[in-house]
Formats: structure tokens, C-alpha cells, sequence
């Protein structure tokens, strides 16, 4: 297992963030900055994650894998592909030198999330460099753990704010032993309705996206029930690369010249009338859409409906992510407080306030 | 070292009138009912962990939230701990009350709130049983899917609290995998909605910080849960072993086969006895150890499936593979298996409950240092264990009214989560640590670690009013338990094998 590169490169890691505690110099933390296009600009001196490299521990029959941050992304899957194992989240990479460390801070989940898990569901435990300028453990690389307070969870999407995540230990699965993709015309009122109605039976739907004309289907599980499913359903094969294109946003949808908005909102949701075009995934609970409209009207729409709104689009508002109540943000600064004192985690890449 | 509430070593509390206190809860709460004479306070004095017992100051059953935020707010005022307690089912201690704290009852915000079949949720109240939620969605064909064995009884806020687990963890999650939203009120009766009904929301994931928090960051008033379409069918296989090593085994071998059961169950000897004596399920008395295996999903799946797992199991030296003629019959092998614990209550006065967990490849060797240990303590135990998962429940078997018995299961218990953390486990699966494994905290987290823990704390609870002492030791606390014992660098269990 692991490349000629793998490399424990922790104790510089940690150096470099005592260093910035001393000084009390802010760190922009980055692996290939595949991601850098999401949150708010960073000032700060770099933080490279890519020295510290390679899968630590993999052991197929116990379904976990524990990866250093700088680990690509790709030698991830590469390593999971040979055991016909997988991270069920699918995480998108944006690039292809994408880390194990941008997976966890962003916490993006792929096609299959609604029916999976997201990356934070598949957390067991890490290895964080906290603000006190420690190298700690939490969680571990068992399914159930409830010991302490949940740090490793607390860390997916969180954009480094929180600490350095040094090493991850993932849970992995199985990987369906049948997979058919199909699509099926309709409009995305209706594959709204038939996806509500589909969510509560035992079908196997592993992906579902709408494209403004036809429904996208995925369907994964044994040889009889996606026969079954694919019976009953009909449809057009469909290539299933289209996933993978879906997920890393090389959709035509994605080329058109207009600011990009990721949509999270309750599956059932309506299609919600706003100028430009959407896409709808995840079964309806993430959309994406391309639009011209202000960030406080497309928010306003979205929160109505009980959703969030982020935006794609670098420097279309000085909040692409969703501002929060004030009560809820008073407990967000104290927890940053708490947890980096100094305020030298990638300060400002959330929120201005973190 | 005693596991009650010790200021010496958790830390000073105040100290509260309490006629004061029951008078200013009658004057700005005149509907709250508030019990404080002693016989009526008495029921309250533990949760499922009934050996440590400690007579709350006051007992609060609100029925209203207005109410609830009302008694955080004066306790805030006043600095008066502040513990919450669901349906008392929890085996940890999480619920354990304060002499010089307020006991408040969350079980009667009992509604369930709104079964949504379209957006497959249900919106519940935090004292609604487990249960309760799958039967409310049964007609519609959904369900949710955690379902610990207490699931009759247990409530859902104590389930979010300890991040409850049950016996299909694998294949769908803990408590914390199957949440949408949580509303709570903050120690000084702030209302904070954590999470949302879509997939994610804004900002740090604080559900996940909370999920499994034990009543130490906030009150929890209101549950949105995911529901899950029943699976159309399951069937269980028994298999019977004549060594529990070729039994964990097994368990490997079918993950391996790309197969993820619903249900994967191992007892050993003395647990398929005593369930055998008791509930008359058709286990094979002899086996060493038994695996119960149940597939569930779609019909033609699972038939494939069974057959796969029948090779498996025979593969791996199954001494019997048995699949359950009907559902009567897959219904009496899980009645076995959930009725355990009582079983072997029967063959011994009183029994204590651990929860540990372990790789799954460490099995064989734990299970025989376990052994070890039984006979060196001289006390029997029976192992029961979630084997899909790694989680254990060794079932140590005492008698109290024998001088020293307690002691010695306690330490007993005590020795085996350190062996659990030692192989690379933890101290707790699914019943948390409350007060019960609050030193043992001190062997899985070294001091810098609980410190980071102490500081999620005080971001949400700076004066550590709710739940004192539960979950997270002090570090006093840890000192004086690492004194008792020697590590010398040296491996606690130099004999045990590691590969």
C-alpha cells in the first residue's frame, strides 16, 4: 500500500502552527487549493498539507481507512477501488490534486449523499493541531464511539476554522455489486412528485438529478433489485459517467457565464421561482442554480422554504455562506474562542466573524 | 474510586437554599410541578445504572417549553446545577442527579409532532419513546431506524444526548446519522435550532457536537428525525461455532464477501444459555459461540445474500447454519438476542453492564483476556456483542449483598474498557460514559485532549451548570486515578496479542 511519497511530515506541521501561535500570525491552511473558490479570502501565511502524505491503515474487513491530509483524494479512491471498496459520499474534488484534508474541511458530499451519508457521517475519528498548539487524538477507527465530546465530526466542513486536521479515519463500504444508470423524461414538477413518492418505498436510488428536461436515475444494490427497479422504472440507459461530471460540475448547466449558487433545502421543496436555471440533485435537496439575481433575494426565497444558500461564485457577496441568527453566531464565536484563542486558523474564510 | 459526585476532585458546587429556590420556582412558575419532599423525590434518584444512587434537591416536571426555559433561567441566575433526565432508561449515569441540583424531567413533552411521509421525517418531542416514532410512521410504510435495546421504554432525547446505537448500527448509522434538526435551550434558557430540514445548514456542525453531548451543552426541546422506507423483507441466520475465534472470524469473512448485514449478533456459552433457559429461542445450548446474521432489503437481494452468507458462514466452520423458517421464528432467534441481559440477570442477583468497543480483527484476543480476567477476579461473564460494529457487552455477573463484590465487578469493568481502549477502542459505544466510566476517560484521553473538551464546554456553559461531572473528567480527577496506577511505559496487558 502507499506511494514512494509517504510521509509523516506532523512534527513540521505542528512547528510551523506554534510558530504562528508565538507570533500570533494568522495560517491560510491549503492542500492543492482545488477548493479555494469556496468562502471568503484568507490573509494569512500558508499552511501546505501536502508533505504530510499516505494512508496510515487500511484493513478492508474492518471497513476503515486512515489517511494523512495531504493524501490525494485520487489515491484514496485508487486504494479503495483495489479491494472494490468506497467512500460512499463520493466526495467531489475540483481538481486533480485534491487532498483527504479539503475533503474533510469542506465536508462536500457527492451524488449519492441523500442516501449515504455525507462526509461527516463517514468520520470516525482524527488527528487535529489545535489552537493550544497540540497535536491530539479524537475519535479512533472503530463504528461506535461515544466517548467525549464529538471534535471529529465537529471538524467536516468547518474550513479549518477549528484546528488542523492532520489525519482522518474514515468508514467504507462495499461497493454495490450491480450499478445501472437510467434517465426518463419528465418535467421537474413531476420528478419532484415521483421522487417524494419513490423515497418511500424500498427502491434502490442511489443518485437522482434533474436537468431542467429529463430525470437522471441511479440505481445500485444486487443483481434482482436494480432488475426490479430498472423493470418497473423503464427509461434510457444513461452513461454512468454522468455522475462523476454531475459531481465535479463539468455539466454544460456549469459552463454558463452566470454567478453559481448551491441550494440546500428540504427534498420535497417545490421548484422554487427564481430567475436563471436550476439543476436539481440529490433528489431534490440540492439544487444548483445559475443566476444574475441578489444574494439576499435568492436568500430570502430559500430560508422561507426551511433552506440555505451558498455561493459558488468567488467575490459575488462577502458572505457566500448563509449568515447565521445572532444567537447562533455568538455560540459560533465562542466556540472558535475556545478552540483557537489566537484566531490563526484560516480566520475570515467562513464567516468575517470567525 | 468512588463514582458519585466528589467535590474534592470534580469541583466545588454551590450551594443552594433550597427553600429559596423552591420558592422562587413557585412564584415565577405557580403552574410547574416541582416535587421536594423526600419519598416523593425518591424514584428519581437514578437512571438505568442503578447501583449509584443520589437523592436530586428538587424535581421539575414541566409540561410547557416556556416552562423549561423558566427554570434554566432562575437556575442561571441563582447558580443551581441543572440535570436533565428523559425516560431514565440510560446505563451510564448520564441522568444521575445532584444533591445540590435540580432534576429536571423532560418526560412528559411526550407529542409527536408531525410525521411528514412526503419529506420522510418525523418532528417529535423529546420525551417521545423510540419506538413510538416507528409505530406512528408505520402507516406509511416508514420507520426510524436506531432502535437501542431499551427502544419500548427510552426517549429520543435521551437517545440524541448519548448517541444512542442499537443492533443495526452498520448498515444505518447511530442516533447522529439519522437527525435532521435539534432544537434546545441553552443554559441560560437561549433557544439555538441546531441543524435543519434539509440535508446541512450554515456554519460549524454543531447537531454533530451535540448529538452525544449528555446533557452537558444544552437541553434538547424538540427532535426532527429522518425516517427511513421499512425494508421489504428480512430473514435471519443462526450459525453455531465451536470456538468464538472461528465465530469472529466468520464475522470478517462475510464483510469481506461485500456483504453489510442489517443485524450481526455474536453470544457466547454462557449468554446462549442463560437466553436459551429464558426465552426458549431455538439456540444451540452446546456452541461456543453463536452468529445471528440478519439481511434485510429488497426480496431478491436478500435471497442471493442468504445464500452467500450459508457459504460463508460453512466456509468459516459454522458447526450449523440455521435460517429462520418465518418471520415467528426470526422473530423468537432476535428475542434471544434483545432479551440478554434480563436473561442473565436471572442467573445471578445483580449483573453489570460494560460497552466497550474493539477493532473487530481484536476480538479472539480480547475475548480471551476477558476470560483471564474472570478468573483472576473470580466472576463470571457473559459477552454479548454487536459483532458487525466491534461493540461489546461483556455482562459481569456479581452478587451486592456479598462484601466486596461490587468492588471487585467494578473493577473488573474498569479493566476491561482499558483493555478495550488499549487495542485501539473506546470506553463506550452507545451507553456513554455519565458517571459510570468517568475514570476511565482518564486511559482513552490524556490531559491535553479533555482540556479541548473542557473548552467545547465552556464555550456553551461557562459556569458548568448542567450536567456537572458527567462525560468529561477533571483533570484532578484523572491525577489521582493515574496514581493508582503504574504504567511504566509498559503495555497493561503484555500477554495479548496484537497483529
Amino acid at each position: 500500500m502507499g506511494s514512494g511519497q509517504d510521509f509523516d511530515d506532523s512534527a513540521a506541521l505542528l512547528g510551523q502552527v506554534n510558530q504562528a501561535l508565538e507570533n500570533a500570525t494568522p495560517l491560510r491552511i491549503q492542500g492543492s487549493n482545488s477548493k479555494a473558490f469556496l468562502g471568503r479570502s484568507v490573509a494569512g501565511e500558508v499552511l501546505d498539507t501536502r508533505s504530510h502524505r499516505g494512508i496510515v491503515s487500511y484493513d478492508p474487513t474492518e471497513l476503515v481507512i486512515t489517511a494523512r491530509c495531504g493524501t490525494p483524494l485520487a489515491e484514496l479512491s485508487e486504494v479503495l477501488d483495489a479491494s472494490q471498496q468506497m467512500l460512499p459520499c463520493e466526495p467531489p474534488a475540483f481538481g486533480e490534486n485534491a487532498t483527504v484534508g479539503g475533503m474533510i474541511a469542506c465536508g462536500l458530499s457527492g451524488p449519492r449523499r441523500p442516501w449515504s451519508g455525507s462526509v461527516r457521517d463517514f468520520i470516525l475519528g482524527t488527528r487535529v493541531i489545535t489552537g493550544q498548539g497540540k497535536h491530539l487524538r479524537f475519535g479512533g477507527e472503530v463504528m461506535k464511539n461515544v466517548a467525549g465530546y464529538d471534535l471529529s465530526r465537529l471538524m467536516a466542513g468547518s474550513y479549518g476554522a477549528l484546528g488542523v486536521v492532520t489525519e482522518v479515519s474514515l468508514k467504507v463500504l462495499p461497493k454495490p455489486r450491480q450499478t445501472l444508470s437510467i434517465s426518463l423524461e419528465m418535467d421537474a414538477a413531476r420528478a419532484l412528485l415521483r421522487l417524494a413518492e419513490w423515497g418511500q418505498q424500498p427502491l434502490p436510488i442511489s443518485a437522482a438529478c434533474h436537468d431542467g428536461q429529463r430525470l437522471h436515475l441511479r440505481l445500485e444494490g444486487g443483481e434482482g433489485s436494480v432488475a426490479a427497479a430498472h423493470d418497473r422504472l423503464g427509461g434510457e440507459r444513461l452513461d454512468s459517467a454522468y455522475w462523476q461530471d454531475l459531481n465535479e460540475h463539468r455539466l454544460s448547466f456549469f459552463d454558463e457565464d452566470l454567478p453559481l449558487w448551491r441550494l440546500s433545502l428540504p427534498h420535497d421543496t417545490p421548484r422554487l421561482p427564481l430567475p436563471g436555471v436550476q439543476l436539481i440533485d440529490w433528489g431534490g435537496a440540492q439544487r444548483w442554480l445559475k443566476s444574475h439575481a441578489e444574494a439576499s433575494f435568492i436568500r430570502s426565497v430559500v430560508e422561507k422554504v426551511g433552506g440555505h444558500a451558498t455561493c459558488y461564485t468567488p467575490g459575488r457577496t462577502d458572505s457566500p455562506f448563509q449568515p447565521l441568527p445572532d444567537a447562533l453566531m455568538r455560540y459560533h464565536r465562542a466556540l472558535k474562542q475556545q478552540l483557537d484563542p489566537r484566531g490563526i486558523f484560516n480566520p475570515g474564510r467562513l464567516y468575517a466573524e470567525l | 474510586m468512588n463514582i458519585l459526585y466528589d467535590e474534592r476532585v470534580d469541583g466545588a458546587l454551590p450551594d443552594v437554599d433550597k427553600n429559596a429556590l423552591l420558592r422562587a420556582l413557585q412564584t415565577r412558575l405557580p403552574d410547574l410541578e416541582i416535587l421536594h419532599q423526600r419519598e416523593t423525590l425518591k424514584p428519581y434518584e437514578c437512571d438505568g445504572l442503578s447501583a449509584y444512587r443520589t437523592t436530586p434537591m428538587l424535581v421539575v416536571l414541566p409540561r410547557h417549553i416556556d416552562e423549561v426555559r423558566g427554570v434554566l433561567r432562575l437556575c442561571h441566575e441563582r447558580k443551581v446545577p441543572v440535570v436533565a433526565r428523559g425516560a431514565g432508561t440510560g446505563l451510564s449515569g448520564g441522568a444521575l442527579p445532584l444533591e445540590k441540583g435540580v432534576l429536571l424531567v423532560m418526560a412528559r413533552f411526550n407529542n409527536i409532532l408531525h410525521i411528514d411521509p412526503a419529506a420522510r421525517t418525523a418532528r417529535v418531542q423529546p420525551g417521545v419513546r423510540n419506538l413510538a416514532i416507528s409505530q406512528a410512521a408505520a402507516p406509511f410504510g416508514l420507520y426510524y431506524a436506531p432502535d437501542p435495546s431499551s427502544q419500548i421504554a427510552c426517549s429520543i432525547g435521551g437517545n440524541v444526548a448519548e448517541n444512542a446505537g442499537g443492533v443495526h448500527c452498520l448498515k444505518y448509522g447511530l442516533t447522529v446519522h439519522n437527525l435532521l434538526k435539534v432544537d434546545i435551550l441553552t443554559v441560560d434558557g437561549e433557544h439555538l435550532t441546531l441543524g435543519s430540514q434539509a440535508l446541512d445548514s450554515p456554519g460549524f456542525d454543531l447537531l454533530a457536537l451535540f448529538t452525544g453531548s449528555e446533557g452537558m451543552l444544552g437541553v434538547i426541546t424538540e427532535v426532527t428525525v429522518k425516517l427511513l422506507p421499512k425494508p421489504q423483507t428480512a430473514k435471519v441466520l443462526l450459525a453455531a461455532f465451536d470456538s468464538v475465534e472461528k465465530a469472529g472470524r466468520a464475522v470478517g469473512d462475510i464483510i469481506a464477501a461485500g456483504i453489510i448485514p442489517g443485524g450481526l449478533e455474536m453470544m457466547d456459552n454462557l449468554a446462549i444459555r442463560a437466553a436459551e433457559d429464558f426465552i426458549h429461542a431455538g439456540y444451540p445450548v452446546d456452541a461456543e459461540a453463536i452468529l445471528l446474521c440478519e439481511l434485510d432489503g429488497v426480496e431478491a437481494d436478500v435471497h442471493d445474500d442468504c445464500d452467500r452468507v450459508r457459504q460463508v458462514l460453512k466456509q468459516a466452520g459454522a458447526t450449523e447454519v440455521r435460517q429462520a423458517r418465518d418471520e415467528a421464528e426470526r422473530v423468537r432467534f432476535w428475542a434471544g438476542r434483545k432479551n440478554a441481559f434480563p436473561a442473565v440477570g436471572r442467573l445471578s442477583p445483580d449483573y453489570y453492564c460494560m460497552d466497550g468497543t474493539i477493532p473487530r480483527r481484536e476480538l479472539p484476543g480480547v475475548l480471551r483476556a476477558i476470560a483471564a480476567l474472570s478468573t483472576e477476579y473470580g466472576l463470571r461473564v457473559a459477552n454479548v456483542f454487536h459483532a458487525g460494529d466491534g461493540n461489546m457487552h461483556p455482562l459481569i455477573l456479581f452478587d451486592a449483598n456479598q462484601p466486596g463484590e461490587l468492588d471487585r465487578a467494578e473493577a473488573l469493568g474498569g479493566k476491561i474498557l482499558e483493555l478495550c481502549v488499549e487495542v485501539g477502542g473506546s470506553i463506550t459505544g452507545e451507553h456513554g460514559v455519565g458517571r459510570e466510566k468517568i475514570n476511565q476517560m482518564c486511559a482513552q484521553f490524556n490531559s491535553d485532549e479533555l482540556t479541548v473538551f473542557h473548552a467545547v464546554k465552556a464555550a456553551f456553559d461557562p459556569s458548568g451548570l448542567l450536567n456537572p461531572g458527567k462525560n468529561i473528567p477533571t483533570l484532578h480527577r484523572c491525577a489521582e486515578f493515574g496514581a493508582m496506577h503504574v504504567h511504566m511505559g509498559q503495555l497493561p496487558f503484555p500477554d495479548l496479542e496484537r497483529f
